[in-house]
């Protein structure tokens, strides 16, 4: 290989943050997703949820469905928020340090019993509008970034690849449109 | 359903904990982090979701020729192909627009609230909303649906 310092600069901007801290957190949440798989036999989505928890305070057919898997699923999401903690106590923490973690520099850290939490700075109603949108999106679109974009694209599904593209190039669209009328952060 | 083997949960949870962490660790639990992504300032991003997808992928291409069932279900190893329908178009670009919008989906929801991201509760409220208005309305159209389709 020939390093270019021209390419090597170019590259450098493109990834601010490295590459690193992102493809071991998408192995870990790849490992994740194959040890429930392995034992299973299910390719677990998080917005799936979303549904089935209504279903213990909802009598409609839409979430009833769901009432066979909210259990685990509920167990599911308490692991995922358990994990984010587990992170925040080691990593975010700096109690243990990699070189492959880059901590960056956004939202606001805060510290609690010795451990450090971090809170985003991201307007609460973009938080609560998008948030809306995303729960009628994900649903109604058959998966999320985890069941279209781990699973669906792990299977190879065309459905789940259809259903990416579309998410991504309107999400990558949105966004621009929200910067370019000055929302910040 | 009722009687799941006695490690099904603990394994879900266990697997759970270790997708969280990983949202964690790749800071996508991070509503900033996705939309400096989705504006083109950080490309790192698409390491998280389509590295993930490689490693279920091999999983879910190797599991059927190792074995024929789950050892904690019996269910047969099977991929995730849903069929597909107008709903996956439309409904996707309303994820995307909210996914635009606020920087953050489902998992990374869940992952955020746990690196101590309270604020993250306006987007978990927003999203059960947005999951019942859909599940409201596709309930009542669907008996509607089934109402007719008894009529004929």
């Amino acid at each position: 290989m020939v390093a270019d310092p021209v390419l090597l600069q170019a590259v450098a901007e493109l990834f601010p943050n490295g590459i690193s801290r992102y493809a071991v957190g998408g192995l870990l949440v790849g490992l994740g997703t194959v040890l429930i798989y392995v034992g299973t036999g299910i390719p677990a989505g998080a917005s799936t949820f979303l549904e089935s928890t209504l279903s213990y305070v909802s009598g409609q057919s839409r979430f009833q469905r769901y009432v066979g898997s909210r259990d685990w699923r509920l167990v599911f999401t308490a692991g995922i928020v358990l994990g984010g903690l587990a992170f925040a106590a080691t990593f975010q923490s700096g109690v243990v340090t990699s070189s492959l973690y880059e901590p960056g520099t956004t939202g606001q850290l805060y510290e609690v019993a010795g451990v450090t939490l971090w809170t985003t700075d991201v307007q609460p109603w973009r938080l609560f509008l998008g948030g809306i949108l995303v729960g009628i999106g994900t649903r109604v679109g058959k998966g999320c970034t985890s069941g279209h974009g781990v699973c669906g694209v792990g299977s190879a599904s065309k459905t789940s690849l259809v259903g990416v593209a579309t998410f991504l190039t309107v999400a990558i669209g949105t966004a621009q449109v929200v910067a370019a009328l000055g929302v910040s952060p | 359903m009722a009687d799941r083997h006695p490690l099904f949960k603990p394994l879900v949870f266990v697997g759970g904990i270790i997708f969280g962490f990983g949202l964690g660790f790749s800071h996508m639990a991070r509503p900033e982090v996705v939309v400096n992504f989705l504006l083109f300032e950080d490309l790192g991003l698409p390491f998280v979701m389509f590295g993930a997808a490689i490693v279920s992928g091999v999983a879910f291409a190797l599991l059927p020729r190792v074995r024929d069932a789950a050892p904690l279900t019996g269910d047969p190893y099977e991929r995730r192909l849903k069929p597909f329908d107008r709903n996956v178009l439309v409904g996707g670009a309303v994820f995307g627009v909210g996914w635009g919008l606020s920087g953050i989906c489902p998992g990374a929801a869940y992952a955020s609230l746990g690196v101590g991201n309270v604020t993250i509760l306006w987007a978990l409220g927003g999203m059960f909303v947005g999951a019942y208005a859909q599940g409201y309305w596709r309930s009542r159209s669907g008996t509607r649906d089934a109402a007719a389709a008894g009529a004929d």
